[in-house]
């Protein structure tokens, strides 16, 4: 009975070690991991839900497709991946270590013929005198050799970078490092999301599950700006936020720009700028008339499509306006508004009306020149609220894995045994990787050793 | 003289780069193959001062940024580190027959970019508005030029068990054959090319979620651009232990190394073309 147990034990042991599980791991993951690239996640937009047929959708429902990083099945590989990188590093570790601290200093006869990088040295003199030689040779061009005394020869062994064989390990525990950055910022971090309208402040925002998480302290929004190139193309949303903490700003936390890749953060909370757009309708607009005649100008107040009577019976009117005219009106910016004007007697004329561009204003000829001050419409700008404390833990993850990708990569396990016995010494070589540039290595410091004189 | 004018002689240098690969293949002539590779070198300086001229001429427009802003320029870059890399392999391994397999792709970017693109300088949008777009788009395109690479090795590495497997009497297929690396060296230069390739990917993945943590306030977000990149190191991850795993040597890891760039190449190109999502090139997403 027990060693039916033992083996079904240490058959699930070699199941948890296998490189073939590896692979079959890493292949599943990539080729689900395409599912959730193909279908939409989260939140399915009612078109994609009216084009799908029920049972298809009721299967992805159940199979989790919809948030399929999140899934079952999906969190499971990672588990099963974490075991299998924990069971081949318990397995191989070991080996490795013993490897490193107890390596093979005395090189017997079969090995010596499997190497290909070996030379040979024949001298006179002693064998004590030899092996002094060697010694210092060794130490010199390689690395100090350890001495060992084995049927009337010596082996002198030395050996560079042997810790370098750790680095796949490295690489390895770095994911789990990463794993557990991960599982830190689930659990003790928060997103989420507020819109604040300029002039105005908050004290919570709104969680991924939508409900309201206090700030512990107030963010008021000075103001939100939008500027656009000629082109039309945005150039930069800037959002001026102040914190506040019992109604008092709080010093080196007023008038902070927060722009798109800068955000601001507080206590551990950070705001990215992240959308924005108009909060109230904003009834009114304000326009001015100038007399091209005695240069007076006149501000009103309008509404939209409400008509307004001046004084020589002339009559205009807001047909539209909006806070940025870039996007309709290629190399222009700012606000603007549609204007019908109606002279007496005479048919109406509609033209564009500008804040910032006088010049345009001024150019229609017309003895009234029409401009647009913009509206007492309010702007909100959209925060990314996100506090993760786990996150210094994936920097080091990550920071661990390009070390051991470096270490694994690009160094390697240098080995060299010279065997002295009477009359003659012989050197032999041998590297973990990249045997080439060792070869070269190899033949430098075997060339000198044939032509040493003992 | 103008940076679009040096693209153009690039992409024209490429093209006889490539011609003289394969007339070297054809021929067995040494200085075809020679001929080749000056040529492939020649072209990399041109597009390297081009694409400083291009970075030069972007701040004389008063819109200063790197040129790797947007799908253009990206592929233009991308041909770059393909020769780079290429070059790189050449002069350490000395195998100029592989630039019959690599330089195609480069020459492929540049004549799509030239003919089929848009060459305008545009402004950075405020989502690109950043230090990490350099350090991003270099490693990043690094890593897949080295897959790049590594993928016309084993197409290589393919043909060559191909023809040797269905042709015992290699005298007429054999002769082209010969030109070839052996089946070992193919098999060890692929996992060299990879080897460089998988620690840049994995930094360019890196530098991609510290700028997105930066500018979004998450490090991941599995938007399809996040996890396609993911797919690709998977694949690459899986290559690397096929190596050491029996029964997974030769031409299945030759195989995988060419779905790893296909992987690539969707995750660079495919995603933007057929799924949504944060890496739209310019678009106006913040």
């Amino acid at each position: 009975m027990a060693t039916i147990e033992r083996s079904f034990v240490s058959k699930v042991w070699d199941f948890f070690c296998s490189l073939k599980l590896t692979l079959f791991l890493l292949i599943s993951l990539a080729l689900t991991s395409i599912i959730g690239t193909i279908l939409p996640q989260g939140t399915l937009p009612p078109q994609y839900v009216a084009e799908i047929s029920h049972t298809k959708l009721q299967i992805y429902t159940k199979l989790g497709f919809f948030d399929m990083y999140h899934s079952w099945w999906f969190i499971a590989l990672l588990y099963i991946f974490s075991l299998n990188l924990i069971s081949c590093s318990i397995k191989r570790l070991p080996h490795v270590f013993k490897f490193i601290s107890d390596p093979a200093l005395i090189l017997g006869e079969g090995q010596r013929n499997s190497f290909p990088l070996k030379k040979e040295l024949s001298f006179s003199g002693p064998i004590e005198k030899g092996k002094d030689r060697l010694v210092e040779f060794l130490g010199k061009e390689f690395a100090t050799p350890v001495i060992t005394e084995h049927n009337g020869e010596f082996h002198l062994f030395a050996q560079k970078t042997a810790w370098c064989r750790l680095g796949v390990y490295v690489v390895h525990f770095s994911i789990l490092v990463i794993f557990v950055g991960a599982i830190i910022g689930s659990l003790a971090g928060y997103k989420g999301f507020v819109a604040i309208v300029e002039g105005t402040s908050v004290n919570s925002f709104e969680g991924r599950n939508g409900q309201q998480i206090p700030l512990g302290f107030d963010v008021l929004c000075e103001k939100f700006t939008a500027e656009f190139y000629a082109n039309g193309a945005p150039k930069e949303y800037k959002s001026i936020l102040t914190v506040l903490e019992n109604g008092k700003p709080v010093p080196g936390y007023t008038h902070v720009k927060v722009i798109v890749n800068e955000p601001m953060t507080y206590k551990g909370i950070t705001f990215y700028q992240a959308s924005y757009g108009q909060a109230t309708e904003g009834g009114d607009h304000y326009v001015t008339v100038t007399s091209r005649k005695d240069g007076k100008a006149e501000k009103f107040t309008v509404h939209e499509g409400v008509p307004v009577t001046l004084k020589d019976g002339t009559t205009f009117k807001l047909l539209e306006a909006t806070q940025d005219v870039s996007p309709f009106a290629p190399g222009y910016s700012g606000p603007a508004a549609r204007i019908e004007v109606t002279r007496k007697g005479a048919a109406p004329q509609i033209f564009i009306a500008y804040r910032d561009y006088p010049d345009v204003n001024a150019q229609r000829g017309d003895n009234l020149i029409f401009s647009y001050e913009g509206s007492s419409a309010k702007q909100y700008t959209g925060l990314q609220v996100a506090k993760d404390p786990g996150v210094w833990v994936v920097w080091l993850g990550c920071t661990l894995m390009i070390l051991g990708l470096c270490i694994a990569f690009f160094m390697s396990h240098k080995r060299v045994w010279v065997v002295v016995s009477k009359g003659h010494a012989w050197i032999y070589g041998n590297a973990s990787k990249n045997q080439a540039a060792f070869q070269m290595q190899f033949e430098e410091v075997s060339e000198k050793f044939e032509h040493l004189k003992i | 003289m103008t940076s679009s004018m040096l693209f153009n002689v690039t992409t024209f240098t490429y093209l006889l780069s490539m011609i003289a690969f394969f007339a070297f293949l054809a021929s067995k002539s040494k200085s075809l193959g020679l001929a080749g590779s000056v040529l492939a070198y020649a072209g990399l300086l041109v597009q390297t001062v081009a694409i400083g001229l291009r970075w030069k001429e972007s701040y004389d427009m008063g819109v200063g940024h790197a040129p790797m802003s947007n799908l253009y320029e990206s592929i233009v870059f991308f041909s770059w580190t393909i020769v780079l890399i290429f070059t790189y392999i050449d002069i350490r391994y000395k195998y100029r027959i592989i630039g019959a397999f690599v330089i195609p792709f480069a020459l492929l970017g540049m004549a799509w970019a030239q003919l089929g693109m848009s060459t305008g300088i545009e402004p950075l949008v405020p989502a690109l508005q950043s230090n990490w777009l350099l350090y991003h788009v270099i490693t990043c395109f690094l890593g897949y030029a080295a897959f790049a690479v590594a993928c016309g090795i084993s197409i290589m590495y393919l043909i060559k068990t191909a023809v040797e497997g269905s042709n015992n009497n290699s005298s007429a297929a054999g002769g082209l054959m010969s030109m070839f690396p052996p089946l070992k060296v193919l098999d060890d230069l692929n996992y060299r090319a990879i080897m460089i390739g998988f620690p840049l990917l994995t930094l360019g993945i890196i530098t991609g979620a510290a700028w997105a943590n930066y500018a979004w306030g998450t490090y991941w977000s599995w938007d399809p651009k996040e996890t396609w990149s993911l797919i690709v190191w998977f694949v690459y991850a899986a290559f690397l232990h096929a190596r050491i795993t029996k029964g997974w040597v030769g031409k299945r890891a030759a195989w995988l190394s060419v779905i790893g760039f296909a992987a690539t190449i969707f995750c660079y190109l495919g995603v933007n073309l057929f799924l949504s999502g944060l890496h739209s090139y310019g678009s106006s997403k913040m």
